[in-house]
């Protein structure tokens, strides 16, 4: 089991108490602009982007040169950063227009790219060099040898493999002067990344160029060959094989990696909704926050454990960075076909509040009516639960629910309220 | 035009004999902790000895060191690495960097060959580990006869290409199967099964059947056909691809020195006698091989006709 030990090298004593001084990046995923927008104003330093070429994840929203361009300035508002995903592997095909490509994402503003072959690595060098390079998961990195090769070939940041424990990150930290970048939260690959290819022989979609069909989520049956005879090794009442893993959350692992010092902690899922990416980067950055001001004080508070769950719809689990995972980090049968129900659904965004008459003004997302059980979150407030009064269309007609989505709405709050605030409700017990 | 070596993957020393007499021009071998999906396990004295039967023949012998590597085992590799010297392999495959930074660190003088699989798909990043060290790359299986003969034209390194035999399309760290029983309560199932080499995921919808075992490297899947290309052999010769390889894991042993000589007929067929030769027997070779080839196990062309998309 990880040990939690302090790590003199990054704090300091400030007026007689300690605080953490290298205080890790929060890295937020982001699938459109909005996305990006949420993210960096919910607490994100920084945001990663899918273009379109050269990136995995065809099918999660991408981003066009001019929308790289706003997110950065957007971004920049907040001190923020923007690092593309140029993660595939290429194929001899996809070497066209990777050089124009790449100024373009430069004179964009983008900090970085998230890169795994050496064609785009060396390539964005000589035609980007403005751009830091950062190895992306795609290429495995396992172990600080690896990690010391990547730093000779001077390389910015490197991101870790899923597979990699924090007694590891430890020795690479200690051995290897290098940015590193460690994921803490959301879907995982069961197979080293860039190393699976069932997509390809399954589908013909090519997993390392974007086309990953997810077929490791898929039920198998495990048989024996037998001399040429088939055995079944289960039976009717067990589950099928399976290797869908849980998904990752690091949450309680915040002093760890901090303490390790580990650069960047990255947040997965560019297909994820607004609301989860709020969810998460507030909570993330609540947690990371609350230890780098007062470490010899930090506990994790409940409250924030169960606002991580409100968005949650599968189960979580530690992956490898405590300890190898075991049976209990995957799966089986109908618990892998079973979304965990979250509790919360998402209903509004919030437009406007007015103080002198405390109306908010909401864009809906999901319905919503007069009784319900409702929560506002946001950067600028504390989060708080009410009941939902009387609701009105932006006519001022009274409505028996809130049920269009992106329609206008207003109703009564006694709190203030902010611009982009998120509003949640509660799912009734079924 | 040179003749093409031909690269198989022995079980054993005593398949090593059995594979010099079919023709094997050279080979590829090992032990788990350093070198993925063996067809067997070599001791160090294993490969000693093999060393030593090989160039006696004056063939050649190519260690695997291409497992993704965790701190744990980076002393063991540089061990590994500089017996592997003091033997004099003839060459090293390798995937992790860490290699190359312990290879030049240590002086080791043995060739490195670039054998990642999956993510060997272009030749950019051929000529890339060419510069770094590598004098030949081992091209990813899911390419296309078209991307492979490009690569070809363009690497400044040897390039082999796999022609026969099964190909890992999954590897993962964790214990699938050891996980799967466990999660099923059957403890005893996961030591009872822990070397066994003959399970296999049924996909029905698919109806295929994929070949599954755990080592120390994690858990490996692979693919449902045995891909087969010696009707197809015409294209690689003419365009000079440097190493055909059989990747013989998990074939039986008589199989696997039976298709190394058909290999080897075809081979001699087109550069002893011509191509005519060669076109005259690969249909009755492909029959001879589909004779052998056990009914679980389809024959294919692997992706050398097939196109991806994403």
């Amino acid at each position: 089991m990880l040990q939690l030990i302090q790590n003199e090298k990054i704090r300091s004593v400030v007026d007689g108490k300690t605080v953490i001084t290298k205080k890790p990046e929060l890295l937020a995923p982001a699938g459109s602009l909005e996305k990006l927008k949420v993210a960096v104003h919910y607490g994100a330093d920084a945001v990663f982007i899918g273009g379109q070429e050269f990136g995995l994840r065809s099918n999660a929203g991408n981003f066009t040169i001019d929308e790289m361009r706003e997110g950065v300035e957007f971004a920049k508002q907040y001190g923020a950063v923007i690092y593309v995903t140029t993660n595939i592997f290429a194929h001899n095909e996809n070497m066209d227009g990777l050089t124009e490509y790449l100024q373009a994402i430069e004179g964009a503003g983008v900090r970085g790219i998230i890169v795994a072959d050496p064609l785009i690595i060396e390539t964005c060098r000589k035609a980007a060099p403005k751009l830091e390079i950062h190895l992306s998961t795609q290429q495995s990195l396992s172990n600080w040898k690896a990690v010391k090769y990547w730093k000779q070939e001077g390389l910015h940041r490197v991101v870790l493999a899923r597979e990699v424990g924090g007694e590891e990150m430890r020795k690479m930290k200690e051995e290897v002067d290098i940015e590193i970048e460690a994921f803490v939260h959301g879907a995982m690959c069961i197979a080293y990344s860039g190393r699976c290819v069932l997509s390809n022989h399954m589908t013909a979609r090519d997993s390392n160029r974007g086309g990953c069909c997810q077929s490791c989520r898929w039920d198998y049956d495990l048989y024996e060959n037998n001399d040429g005879e088939e055995v079944a090794l289960f039976t009717e009442q067990d589950a099928p094989f399976a290797m869908s893993p849980k998904d990752l959350k690091l949450i309680e692992s915040i002093p760890h990696m901090i303490e390790l010092g580990i650069d960047s902690l990255k947040v997965e899922g560019r297909m994820k909704s607004i609301h989860y990416v709020a969810t998460v980067i507030s909570v993330y950055r609540k947690v990371i926050d609350a230890y780098c001001a007062d470490p010899e004080n930090f506990t994790i508070k409940r409250e924030w454990l169960e606002e991580l769950d409100r968005c949650a719809n599968r189960e979580t689990a530690s992956s490898f960075f405590l300890d190898e995972p075991g049976h209990e980090q995957q799966m089986f049968g109908a618990e892998a076909a079973r979304t965990k129900n979250a509790a919360w659904d998402f209903a509004g965004v919030v437009m406007d509040y007015d103080a002198a008459t405390q109306m908010v003004t909401l864009q809906q997302r999901n319905f919503f009516r007069p009784g319900d059980t409702i929560e506002f979150f946001g950067p600028e407030i504390t989060s708080f639960q009410m009941t939902v009064g009387e609701i009105f269309d932006d006519n001022g007609e009274s409505l028996d629910a809130a049920r269009h989505p992106l329609s206008i709405v207003r109703f009564k709050v006694d709190q203030p309220l902010y611009p982009n605030n998120m509003m949640r409700k509660e799912l009734k017990k079924s | 035009m040179t003749k093409p070596e031909l690269l198989v993957t022995p079980q054993s020393v005593e398949h090593v004999k059995a594979l010099l007499e079919a023709g094997a021009d050279a080979f590829v071998l090992g032990e788990q902790q350093f070198g993925l999906r063996l067809a067997g396990d070599f001791t160090v004295d294993d490969v000693r000895e093999a060393t030593a039967l090989i160039h006696a023949a004056g063939k050649k012998v190519y260690v695997a060191v291409n497992a993704i590597f965790h701190n744990d085992r980076l002393d063991a590799l540089d061990v590994y690495l500089q017996q592997m010297q003091q033997i004099g392999v003839d060459a090293l495959l390798f995937g992790d960097p860490a290699v190359v930074v312990a290879v030049r660190e240590l002086g080791i003088t043995i060739p490195l060959h670039w054998s990642p699989e999956t993510i060997a798909t272009n030749w950019f990043q051929a000529n890339y580990w060419g510069e770094r060290g590598a004098t030949r790359a081992v091209l990813a299986r899911e390419l296309s006869l078209e991307e492979v003969l490009e690569c070809k034209e363009h690497a400044n390194v040897e390039i082999e290409v796999q022609v026969h035999g099964m190909t890992c399309m999954f590897q993962s760290k964790r214990s699938l199967l050891g996980n799967y029983f466990l999660f099923r309560d059957e403890v005893m199932e996961v030591e009872n099964r822990k070397e066994n080499r003959n399970m296999f995921l049924h996909d029905k919808e698919r109806k295929n059947k994929y070949p599954i075992y755990e080592d120390v490297n994690g858990t490996h899947i692979f693919s449902p056909n045995d891909m087969c290309i010696i009707d197809e052999l015409g294209e690689l010769f003419e365009a000079g691809i440097d190493s055909l390889k059989f990747d013989a894991v998990l074939q039986d042993f008589d199989y696997t020195v039976n298709v190394t000589n058909l290999y080897r007929q075809a081979i001699d067929a087109y550069f002893d006698e011509g191509e005519d030769a060669y076109e005259d027997i690969k249909d009755d070779l492909l029959a001879q091989i589909e004779a052998m080839q056990p009914a679980l196990r389809p024959l294919d062309t692997g992706f050398i006709f097939k196109e991806t998309v994403y």
